[in-house]
């Protein structure tokens, strides 16, 4: 009997969990057009969260690009198919590496520090204090953070993908000798601008969408103290990545099949 | 002679109230009462101070005024209009028409004093640059910090981040002002200095305002009327500072005389020493 009671009081927990997201998720939209009116909030966030992770994101897409064209050049070699590096290089960073990889790193970087700076912005009342300034901190504070990552993702992933490339152009030509034209011939006639760089783009918007959801909910939902400030950036980190690496899956089996 | 500030009327309806807290009844979980059955009345142009211990509910009172949390039972009213929480268009529109100072000020870290005074002007207001600039330049004079303007919160002293706070709160020349434990962490100077501020600010605007604080002798100083609470959330005794003074309750003497010892004991409940130290009982 109380394992029973266990399990239907852990699965009315987890629907009250769900419920409150969902609301929460709704509660955020309905600001979004207020937000939308004054948009200079949003771009400075997009400003501030895409520098935030700039620096990580180039470094991270640049070791990538270099790790990936070595790997993919030992095997395509052995096929007498090295030539093809750069169009399995750019492939798996504008499909997959990039958005995910981005998103990861993203939740990592601006995730973290969006829910601290939300949490001790809670913790020091100055949400409490605009609410009681009639301002909804929603709408001044939570939702231009939550536009700002969506916007900032995408460009993210795509200069990751982009500086991926450049990597892989570096060891695959300059380094091992591959022959320039056919790097570039091959990735050009074998990637799908819509089918390919759309579908990833789009991604990388859903890993928006989720990391910057993620990030000012358990802002906004941390326990106004240093351990509830800490609990909540480390809940962001684990559940953004774990949802985007979800959400991954469910993407590439939607968008992706043999041609 | 100045005549003397009036005297809440508590029974009945009262028009000279601008808050009205009605047999109210609150905690923030069931079963943990924070406010049990208090009733209270702020009148309008006077400052009224709450006084009580920490954990007795005052800033919970304050709260429910501010509309932050529903009253389990009772009622709160705003310029004889209840508070409905539920309500969020009428609780941004009552909310409007005040301003309060938190404890520790509240202040937008990521923002200079200056743009922390214009953000409810911001906010509230289609005014422009050079019009915001003059109301702010000039609330920041009342509270003295003009010169301090474009200095960084993270520059600027406890005691000065509380009178920005207000200057911030008085932005709108709200009719109600609330005020969390203005004097608490000020230096004997910065005290006087915010207490003054309060009494003039509210003359000057015209307004109502209410001070939940523990410093019973800066309130008494300032203030026209006070309520005295004591755990659990009950009004133990209320009335102007010099019948408070001259109060014989031993509560009442004890919270304003500061005493250790009293209705209020010492020691949290507990079974007695011996027993707990396992000594022949």
């Amino acid at each position: 009997m109380n394992s029973l009671a266990a399990i239907g009081r852990y699965t009315l927990d987890s629907l009250r969990a769900l419920g409150h997201h969902a609301f929460f998720f709704w509660e955020l939209m309905r600001t979004l057009p207020t937000s939308l009116r004054r948009p200079y909030f949003a771009v400075a966030q997009v400003h501030a969260l895409g520098n935030l992770s700039l620096l990580v994101i180039l470094s991270s897409g640049l070791a990538v690009g270099f790790v990936l064209a070595l790997q993919t050049y030992y095997a395509l070699a052995t096929y007498g198919a090295a030539d093809s590096v750069g169009l399995v290089v750019n492939l798996s960073l504008v499909r997959e590496l990039g958005p995910v990889v981005t998103a990861l790193l993203f939740a990592g970087r601006a995730g973290t520090s969006l829910t601290a700076e939300i949490g001790l912005m809670k913790a020091g009342e100055q949400l409490a204090a605009m609410e009681l300034m009639a301002v909804d901190p929603k709408s001044r504070v939570l939702a231009p953070r939550f536009l700002g990552g969506i916007v900032a993702m995408p460009v993210l992933a795509l200069l990751f993908s982009a500086v991926g490339i450049l990597g892989a152009y570096v060891v695959g030509v300059l380094m091992i000798g591959l022959d320039p034209g056919n790097f570039w011939s091959i990735m050009e006639s074998g990637v799908d601008v819509r089918r390919d760089l759309g579908n990833g783009i789009i991604k990388s918007i859903v890993f928006g969408v989720i990391c910057s959801f993620v990030a000012v909910y358990q802002g906004y939902e941390a326990k106004a103290t240093p351990e509830g400030v800490a609990r909540a950036t480390t809940r962001t980190v684990v559940i953004s990545s774990l949802t985007v690496l979800a959400m991954d899956f469910v993407l590439t089996a939607l968008m992706f099949s043999p041609r | 002679m100045p005549s003397e500030p009036a005297r809440p009327n508590l029974d009945g309806p009262s028009t000279d109230a601008l808050i009205e807290v009605e047999h109210v009844s609150f905690g923030y979980e069931p079963g943990r009462t924070i406010l049990n059955d208090i009733s209270m009345r702020f009148v309008r142009g006077q400052v009224t101070a709450i006084l009580g211990g920490s954990g007795c509910g005052k800033t919970t009172v304050l709260r429910l005024i501010g509309g932050v949390h529903p009253v389990n039972q009772g009622s709160v009213r705003f310029d004889g209009e209840a508070i409905d929480t539920r309500n969020a268009e009428q609780l941004f529109r009552l909310r409007r028409r005040l301003g309060m100072l938190f404890q520790f000020g509240a202040l937008f870290t990521d923002l200079s004093v200056y743009e922390n005074v214009a953000f409810p002007l911001r906010e509230h207001t289609d005014l422009d640059d050079a019009m915001i600039r003059d109301i702010v330049l000039m609330k920041l004079n009342a509270v003295g910090l003009r010169g301090a303007a474009n200095l960084r919160i993270a520059e600027i002293s406890g005691g000065m981040g509380r009178r920005v706070a207000l200057a911030r709160a008085i932005a709108l020349d709200p009719e109600l002002l609330l005020y969390d434990e203005p004097f608490t962490g000020l230096d004997p100077i910065a005290m006087g200095v915010t207490a003054n501020l309060v009494r003039k600010l509210n003359d000057a605007l015209g307004a109502t305002s209410l001070i939940v604080s523990h410093d019973v002798q800066e309130c008494f100083e300032i203030c026209d009327y006070a309520y005295i609470m004591a755990s659990p959330g009950v009004v133990i005794a209320h009335g102007r500072p010099e019948e408070l003074n001259a109060s014989t309750d031993p509560q009442v003497r004890q919270f304003i005389r500061g005493e250790p010892d009293g209705p209020v004991p010492f020691h949290y409940p507990a079974p007695p020493l011996a027993q707990d130290l396992g000594l022949g009982v």
